[in-house]
């Protein structure tokens, strides 16, 4: 028999049933739509990670002091306070692939000025630390060498920071005070919105670093130094340079471990990986378990479509249908349905996606050869669980069939 | 001149279950149907007239016994090519017409086509059209089963059965669900359609409808008890028009 026959026979039993089929085609419906948003969830999240990411810097390394050793026991993370300003005057000088190199010096106070307070970190960096997070400002200007030399006392506000205490006023020449230290505000940063940690990146001010560690944290080690490279390509190399140069600094016998860390920008953004990772499993989980649900409907469908259907079978294998011709038309009808659910549930999974965009700001793309393996994956489904009852229906005795009633 | 036989069965039997509750539906028949005949076979129920129909039908195997149809032994063929004898070499008529619902009466009568591998017949549509317009449906070919009367149900089902001009035309009561006056315009059509020179065996239990074949083989208990001319023959006169 024609395909173009069996599909048109397989359309009219649906048509017949449509309310029946509708219900019949949910699980698969709910199953390919889940697997649509998924994707889209998943690819959307991708490419908000890595816009984070890249917000983060340019060609940026971060390095932090490493776990320190207390009898063999590793006690945690930055514990070795290893990192100087010598250190960073030594990357500055001596790295030949480092473009631009920064301490940072992190601290957090209560500030007040303007409207109110406002708790928030400080942080103490050089002149290049602009350069390296590609941080542009709003307005005034960044504080330069001479500043930093002389500990001058300017602050610039992150964007968060200027619009808590200044709301709708321009905050660049006015004071804040930092736990009770007078500072000058020279500028605010541009917005730059959260890390891929969800941290509020604005939530900030930036200060020389000889400044904060004078008046404010009174620590001479440094818990961080950011750098950057010329090129992308050229970060592997720099960790490596920065390695050497630190370990020498620090007169690290061969065997020892470093007493510092080096990370880049894509260690982050694995890091960051994990997170949606497990959202992808959730929902895979519930595309599969709604997959197979709507692929027992069908079957459930087909076993009562067959029986209903007993005298039909019969006159056809009277009048010369053959057990395959009969296990066809069950099977078309039952792919058919499980297709068009596919169908159904790609749209459906597109809304969603879109409307998932839509609340938390992602651009959301469905790759065609998404939906194509969705719908193959929905036609398998009807072939799987069409084939049993089809089975059923060949297998049937034309004689016996055609007396059921 | 020898004969043209359509049927030629030879000591058929056929036997239900195993062991003490055996049941012998057929006690063998020999059975000779020459090609344009218009035959008749009668019996009570559980004569064995149904099982019989159903192994002359190629629905159901013989016990044992040899059955030659169309010139080609058909007892011994698997169900896939049983099933394409049924479609090439028999026509079947049942009593509850078996039409396909929500489906045109050319698109019943094109289905048997359908099936057909052999690839030989292209324009289904028209021979379906053909085969609709010698019973008489001319008019009626996009009409549904339920727009139709219990005879012009039958009539699309008897264009069905001729469309692949099968070897014979089995015909299972086939006015069972008519009343009389259209019992007589089918008949009259089986009796048209014999002198066109199909070749038809009516299975039926009334005397009346009997009487238009040609011949009467009686069953009883699985056996032939009678195989003779029908002296009388009822020929359907033209009567008014047809609903």
């Amino acid at each position: 028999m024609k395909a173009k026959v069996l599909t048109k026979i397989a359309a009219q039993s649906i048509l017949k049933n449509k309310m029946r089929t509708l219900l019949t085609m949910l699980g698969v419906i709910i199953g390919v739509g889940a697997v649509i948003v998924m994707v889209a969830i998943g690819q959307g999240a991708k490419s908000r990670i890595a816009e984070q990411v890249a917000s983060l810097g340019t060609n940026m390394i971060v390095v932090t002091p490493g776990a320190m050793r207390l009898g063999g026991v590793s006690q945690g993370g930055a514990t070795a306070n290893a990192l100087t300003l010598e250190d960073v005057a030594l990357l500055e000088r001596e790295a030949t692939l480092l473009s631009a190199v920064s301490p940072v010096v992190v601290t957090r106070g209560q500030v007040r000025g303007g409207q109110g307070n406002w708790r928030t970190s400080i942080q103490g960096v050089s002149i290049s630390y602009p350069v390296i997070r590609n941080w542009h400002l709003e307005a005034g200007a960044f504080f330069n060498s001479t500043d930093v030399r002389s500990m001058r006392k300017s602050a610039i506000l992150g964007k968060t920071v200027a619009d808590s205490l200044f709301p709708g006023v321009d905050p660049v020449g006015q004071q804040v005070q930092i736990r009770s230290v007078p500072f000058q505000i020279v500028g605010v940063l541009a917005r730059k919105g959260q890390t891929p940690e969800g941290v509020d990146q604005d939530d900030v001010i930036l200060a020389p670093y000889t400044t904060v560690q004078t008046r404010l944290s009174g620590r001479s080690w440094i818990p961080q130094i950011l750098a950057s490279t010329y090129s992308p390509q050229d970060i592997p190399e720099a960790q490596e340079e920065i390695r050497v140069l630190l370990r020498e600094a620090h007169e690290l016998p061969a065997t020892a471990d470093d007493d510092f860390a080096i990370r880049n920008q894509g260690d982050i953004a694995e890091a960051a990986a994990g997170t949606t990772e497990v959202m992808t499993l959730l929902l895979s989980a519930i595309a599969s378990i709604s997959l197979l649900v709507g692929g027992i409907g069908i079957m459930n469908i087909m076993l009562v479509s067959v029986t209903e259907r007993t005298h039909e079978i019969g006159l056809r294998m009277a009048i010369g249908a053959r057990g395959s011709d009969v296990l066809k038309q069950f099977l078309v009808e039952s792919v058919v349905v499980s297709t068009l659910g596919g169908v159904i549930g790609v749209a459906v999974g597109y809304g969603c996606a879109q409307l998932v965009g839509w609340i938390y700001g992602w651009s959301i793309a469905i790759s065609p050869s998404t939906t194509l393996v969705a719908l193959a994956f929905a036609g398998a489904v009807g072939v799987f669980f069409g084939l049993y009852p089809a089975r059923q229906a060949a297998a049937l005795n034309p004689i016996e069939a055609l007396r059921y009633e | 001149m020898p004969r043209d036989l359509v049927i030629r069965t030879e000591r058929i039997t056929k036997v239900y279950g195993s062991g003490g509750s055996q049941v012998v539906a057929l006690a063998g028949v020999d059975l000779e149907v020459d090609r344009g005949e218009m035959i008749a076979i009668m019996g009570t129920s559980g004569s064995g007239k149904s099982t019989l129909m159903n192994i002359l039908g190629c629905l159901d195997y013989p016990t044992s016994g040899a059955y030659v149809l169309d010139g080609e032994r058909v007892d011994e063929l698997d169900k896939n090519d049983l099933a394409d004898i049924r479609n090439q070499k028999i026509g079947f008529v049942f009593q509850g017409f078996n039409l396909l619902g929500r489906t045109s009466a050319v698109e019943n009568v094109e289905l048997p086509l359908l099936y057909d591998r052999t690839g030989r017949r292209l324009d289904t549509r028209a021979l379906a059209e053909a085969a609709l317009e010698r019973v008489g449906l001319a008019d009626r070919m996009e009409h549904e089963p339920s727009e139709l009367s219990g005879g012009q149900q039958q009539r699309v089902a008897i264009a069905r059965a001729l469309v692949t001009e099968p070897a014979i035309l089995l015909a299972d009561e086939p006015t069972g669900n008519l009343d009389t006056r259209t019992s007589v315009a089918i008949m009259r059509l089986l009796q048209g359609l014999n002198a066109e020179g199909t070749t038809i065996l009516l299975v039926t239990h009334e005397p009346d409808i009997a009487s238009y074949a040609e011949r009467l083989v009686e069953l009883r208990d699985g056996r032939i008890l009678r195989d003779l001319k029908v002296k009388s023959r009822t020929v359907a006169r033209p009567l008014e028009p047809v609903v």
